[in-house]
């Protein structure tokens, strides 16, 4: 193979490089021993290489490093401080949400439960030293003796005021009269039943 | 004659335990060593980014951000690449961020952009002998040189500076800068033949003599 000078021109960053194939490079060395030109070439473009590869070449200004030190040290000691300062705040916030959740458990405790079931209601004119029956499993109140009270290994007695409280909700059958409902649904209010009958009925079994 | 042993070299990563050992310790979240990691670079670090936005006070404080930015993001580096690369390409980037934030040096721009078109043709054929490394020692050398580098277009500036001064690999610099590996190649092939060129009349004009700066001081 033989090159032309302009080839070698060509060629001669990526001979220095180590990135030409052996025939090609073995053809630019033949060249390159007889043409003082691509010599030339080859011995300026290795010398500015060399020169600029030099870590002398690299200059900085007088307090470089001290300077860049600082600035990490600051930056460190910054993303500490800011950890600190959240920190700092996290303490009264946690005793805040903790506040707030004791706020809202003494509620729950003294002020009626959202109501769940959509047939559920809080009733009206209940009279408030009324005897209740409350179930536990089902979270409905009832007056004695009502069919409709479940598990009734779990009721216990108090009165409408404190099971309301407590968040306790009037059975549909037999605290109907306290209910919407006695205005609601006709099938509904078919089936309903007035505490009065309710008692009845109880009184039967 | 031409030597045949090659000067450019693509350097493999060194396996540098305590480098190593440093980069798992300030991972782990021990932030106080971290200027010992960077310390062996800074420098380039600096040079990079004055390379690309040729102000001292800009270079040096992208410097800062580009260590500090890469010591919040020290957990996502990765043991497969040099740390240096890492570094050196956070701070190209923040510096490319920088110089268009700046949205300076339009004409400059437009004819970065011109596609390299046709051969660039040595100009000096005189006959080169090496030039020592010693000379660097003086000030108004170094002076010279980077006053030649900062003459080019900035676009074979920058190949140059990353592949021969902070030393990437030609793929690393194509990454680094977004260009293709055969841009890369063109216009390293030009920066340095451009450099040679302007060394040449550097010689005659006296720049490597150790007499003072004149004619009359070519060494062939």
């Amino acid at each position: 193979m033989v090159v032309t000078c302009e080839q070698v021109w060509r060629e001669i960053s990526n001979y220095l490089e180590g990135e030409v194939d052996p025939a090609l490079r073995a053809a630019m060395d033949d060249h390159i021993r007889t043409c003082k030109s691509c010599a030339s070439v080859l011995a300026g473009t290795r010398n500015v290489v060399a020169l600029y590869r030099d870590e002398r070449m690299i200059e900085v200004p007088a307090g470089f490093g001290r300077r860049l030190e600082k600035k990490i040290t600051e930056g460190v000691q910054g993303g500490r401080a800011g950890w600190s300062t959240w920190s700092a705040w996290l303490v009264p916030v946690a005793a805040l949400i903790l506040i707030g959740g004791g706020i809202r458990l003494a509620n729950s405790l003294t002020s009626n439960p959202p109501v769940k079931s959509p047939l559920a209601e809080l009733g009206h004119d209940i009279p408030p030293d009324m005897p209740v029956v409350v179930s536990v499993a089902t979270r409905t109140f009832h007056v004695a003796g009502c069919d409709f009270i479940h598990n009734k290994d779990t009721v216990r007695t108090m009165k409408a005021s404190e099971a309301i409280r407590e968040g306790y909700v009037p059975c549909v059958r037999c605290m109907r009269k306290y209910l919407s409902v006695a205005r609601g649904p006709a099938g509904l209010d078919a089936e309903a039943i007035t505490a009065d009958e309710a008692l009845k009925e109880g009184d039967g079994d | 004659m031409p030597e045949p042993n090659l000067i450019v070299n693509n350097p493999e990563p060194v396996v540098d335990r305590r480098e190593q050992d440093l980069i798992a310790r300030v991972q782990r979240g021990q932030h106080e060593l971290f200027y010992d990691l960077v310390r062996p670079y800074e420098r380039r670090v600096y040079a990079a980014a004055l390379a690309i936005l040729r102000n001292e006070a800009d270079a040096e404080d992208v410097a800062q951000e580009a260590v500090l930015k890469a010591l919040a993001n020290i957990r996502q580096f990765r043991a497969e690449s040099r740390f240096s690369t890492w570094l050196i390409q956070i701070t190209v980037n923040e510096a490319l961020m920088r110089r268009r934030r700046q949205r300076t040096r339009v004409v400059e721009s437009i004819d970065d952009h011109r596609d390299e078109e046709g051969e660039y043709r040595p100009r000096d054929f005189a006959d080169w002998r090496e030039i020592p490394s010693e000379t660097l020692e003086r000030k108004e050398v170094r002076q010279k040189l980077a006053e030649a580098l900062g003459s080019l277009d900035r676009k074979y500036r920058e190949v140059f500076m990353l592949r021969d001064m902070e030393q990437l690999n030609i793929q690393e610099t194509a990454e680094t800068l977004g260009i293709s590996i055969a841009s890369v190649k063109t216009r390293l092939l030009r920066a340095r033949l451009m450099l040679r060129d302007l060394l040449a009349s550097g010689w005659e004009q006296g720049w490597f003599s150790h007499s003072p700066v004149g004619k009359g001081n070519k060494p062939w």
